[in-house]
């Protein structure tokens, strides 16, 4: 027999990429397209979906005419995608009823207030995991019944249909209404004990159930692709951050991966049970596997990791490119007692605090711009090893090492201040892409190419290592050097500000 | 419009020849490799000085590129940038090949290692990244120093030691050695610093063209070599991933 391959889509916020993995996971080729962002109004952000669609289709068949593939080779596709982004289009004519809105978009913000209402920001936490915020679908659902004009009694008859970027995908593909848990969990709507969607969140919401997806495991064949894939299993569906987490074979209690962008998102497997945060974490479904039981997670996002080094670039230009703060950095030995807090628009997990602003503190006239660098740098070390703290005292397990990936892994520095300040071993994997991987794994396991979690797990492999170097009591120093410096952020914004 | 302005083509060839990065030269050495009269190469080059193209050292009066230059263009690319830029695909190269691999940049007559991907078997291996390896008993260093000529007899005139029996430390078989891989576009190092471990790299150039880098793998004889050469398919795995990283920087148009 021929070698067979598995095809991944990763349908992300600025590109929808496909790549092509081989038996041995590696990669065999991959095609990017961007597309539109569109802002109608400050602080909006929308996505054409029909573009999206129109790059996923390209993509595909570009990853595959690069590897001089035919859809035969292929045994199955997976889906990873941005997630909570949203999407209600027409049953009968398959058209949106407009533009997708963006997971960024802020249109929400006065809404999540008002329905948080009396009981604020957790009214509906204990059911869904997640905090009242304006990424979620379920507000940004609501905000269209309430815009567009006609929509609700459509909505209400299931004339019109809801997805995020995976349902509609899938929708186009196989002509099937559904989402996968992960993608549900971020709704708003999803119990997370039932994996249903509840109605006491629907109500609360105020989003029929007649408009909703109906919702299934992460991976099992949704169905087969029509078109030009025609006969092609469609056979998982995860979040970015969960396809990332099952990629990085994060299978057992304990496990963690962080990915680091502009933005940084630490998850850690939990097991099969949901662990509410007593620090102000999201719990998550990991993914769920055919009719196995959910695998739960924590999440910590961390709003301002690579963005720091972009504001150092673009902002204070002591650097050309986000690379060259490694050089900058390395100029030093330490930091010299400047300790960098970016808290630009709050802090988030585990303090959250809105009326805190960024400081740079403990200067000196001994501080130079490579002292800068470094403490720009470690500000993403000890960031994580904030969120690190809370996930251990909230899910009663010890983090043993850190899994990474994303483009801040490039940074040697970083890396081996993270393995510093978090005492633990850091460890690159050889793909890079962890969501592809992770959304090509889960659909090779849905048609048996791979069979089961340990053949995955045995696949994967270290790129890199760093190990933890640091005394003790440097480090206990630094930490607490860092809370004082944290400690300096709140209280700064004032009732008449802005 | 007129031909050529020739001053300026000289100023050019000038420059390219000092864009190495441990390109320091005197009048009388540009001046023999153009073919010019050293009064010519001196005007030229006291233009370019008070524009800040170059810069004269004090002490040995030889010339290198200015500060003005770099800051336009960066005559050697920043080794975290070349690390940032080859991530996908040296681990890609890793991920075919089977064996670690490693990216060095020229740095005072050494390798530097910038770059550093483990041997996929999850084998205890630490980075090496930030070491310091010996150029002519390596496939990185021959690769960049048969890109690199001036920097090539710097380090022949200081003496080529011997690590073993297969080192080269005869200064016309380096020579020779250096011109064959200019030729075929990649290099081997056959037990030349270690017994038993063998290398093979290619090079990385940038948008002018210009060798800022080297990627190569390495691992046992036993898998590296068939016949008495480097195995060809692990050859071609490793200048697809020089010529891609290439590409990324913008020097092949394609």
């Amino acid at each position: 027999m021929s070698e067979r391959f598995i095809a991944s889509v990763d349908q992300g916020t600025a590109s929808s990429r496909c790549l092509i993995f081989d038996q041995r996971a590696r990669v065999v080729s991959v095609s990017q397209v961007e597309h539109q962002h569109i802002f109608p109004r400050p602080g909006w952000v929308e996505h054409d979906p029909e573009e999206i669609w129109r790059n996923v289709q390209h993509v595909v068949a570009d990853a595959l005419a690069t590897a001089q593939l035919t859809v035969a080779d292929v045994v199955a596709l997976g889906i990873t995608n941005q997630r909570e982004t949203t999407v209600v289009w027409d049953r009968t004519t398959g058209e949106p009823v407009q533009n997708a809105i963006n997971w960024q978009d802020m249109r929400t913000d006065h809404l999540v207030r008002e329905l948080g209402g009396e009981h604020g920001g957790d009214r509906f936490r204990e059911r869904c995991g997640l905090p009242l915020a304006t990424y979620f679908s379920g507000p940004k659902i609501r905000w269209l019944l309430d815009h567009v004009g006609g929509l609700r009694p459509r909505a209400e008859v299931g004339e019109v249909l809801f997805g995020t970027m995976d349902s509609w995908l899938i929708w186009k593909l196989c002509g099937r209404h559904v989402t996968d848990v992960t993608n549900a969990g971020r709704t708003m709507l999803m119990n997370l004990e039932t994996l249903d969607w509840d109605d006491e969140l629907l109500d609360g919401m105020g989003v029929p159930r007649a408009m909703l997806p109906e919702i299934r495991p992460s991976m099992e064949v949704y169905g087969e692709a029509g078109g030009a894939l025609a006969g092609l299993p469609v056979a998982a569906a995860l979040g970015d951050q969960h396809a990332a987490l099952f990629g990085q074979t994060c299978f057992a209690p304990g496990d963690a991966k962080c990915t680091y962008g502009t933005g940084s998102f630490l998850l850690m497997n939990t097991g099969q049970q949901p662990v509410r945060s007593a620090n102000g974490l999201l719990t998550t479904v990991g993914y769920k596997i055919g009719d196995e039981p959910a695998t739960y997670a924590l999440e910590g996002s961390i709003a301002v990791t690579g963005a720091l080094v972009q504001w150092f670039r673009d902002k204070i230009g002591l650097i050309g490119s986000a690379s060259e703060i490694e050089t900058l950095a390395r100029s030093v030995d330490n930091n010299g007692g400047c300790y960098f807090v970016p808290a630009f628009s709050g802090l988030f997990a585990p303090h959250w605090r809105s009326d805190a602003r960024g400081v740079i503190a403990g200067l000196t006239g001994y501080i130079d711009k490579g002292h800068l660098a470094r403490a720009v740098l470690e500000a993403t070390a000890w960031q994580t090893r904030e969120v690190v703290e809370a996930m251990n005292s909230d899910a009663g397990v010890e983090l043993t090492s850190l899994k990474v990936d994303g483009g801040m892994t490039a940074n040697h520095l970083l890396m081996q201040s993270l393995a510093d300040v978090l005492d633990v071993p850091v460890v690159r994997p050889i793909v890079a892409e962890t969501p592809s991987l992770g959304a090509a794994y889960a659909a090779g396991l849905a048609v048996g190419f791979w069979h089961d979690v340990e053949e995955l797990r045995a696949q994967w492999h270290k790129a890199a290592e760093w190990l933890p170097a640091m005394e003790p009591v440097v480090r206990e120093k630094g930490y607490r050097k860092w809370r004082k410096a944290v400690a300096r952020t709140v209280d700064w914004v004032d009732d008449d500000d802005e | 419009m007129s031909g050529p302005i020739q001053s300026i083509e000289r100023a050019a060839a000038i420059l390219r020849l000092l864009s190495g990065r441990n390109r320091r030269l005197g009048v009388a050495q540009l001046a023999g490799e153009l073919g010019l009269p050293k009064g010519t190469v001196h005007g030229i080059l006291r233009t370019l000085a008070m524009v800040g193209f170059v810069e004269q050292d004090e002490e040995t009066g030889k010339y290198q590129l200015g500060a003005a230059l770099l800051h336009m263009g960066s005559s050697y690319l920043d080794g975290n940038e070349l690390r940032t830029r080859a991530l996908n695909w040296s681990d890609s190269l890793a991920a075919r090949s089977g064996e670690s691999v490693r990216i060095g940049t020229l740095h005072d007559g050494k390798v530097l290692v910038v770059h550093h991907v483990f041997r996929p078997d999850d084998s205890r291996q630490a980075l090496e990244v930030g070491a310091l390896v010996p150029a002519h008993a390596t496939a990185m260093g021959k690769v960049l120093l048969a890109a690199n000529r001036y920097a090539a007899a710097e380090l022949t005139a200081a003496g080529l030691p011997r690590f073993t029996p297969g080192t080269i430390t005869a200064p016309g078989e380096l020579a020779a050695e250096l011109d064959g891989v200019l030729a075929r576009g990649w290099a081997a190092d056959a037990e030349e610093l270690v017994v038993g471990e063998v290398s093979v790299a290619a090079p990385i150039d940038d948008r002018r063209g210009i060798t800022v880098g080297a990627i190569a793998i390495s691992g046992p004889v036993e898998r590296l070599m068939a016949n008495g050469s480097a195995r060809s398919d692990l050859v071609s795995f490793v200048r697809e991933a020089a010529r891609a990283v290439s590409r990324d920087l913008g020097a092949i148009p394609w």
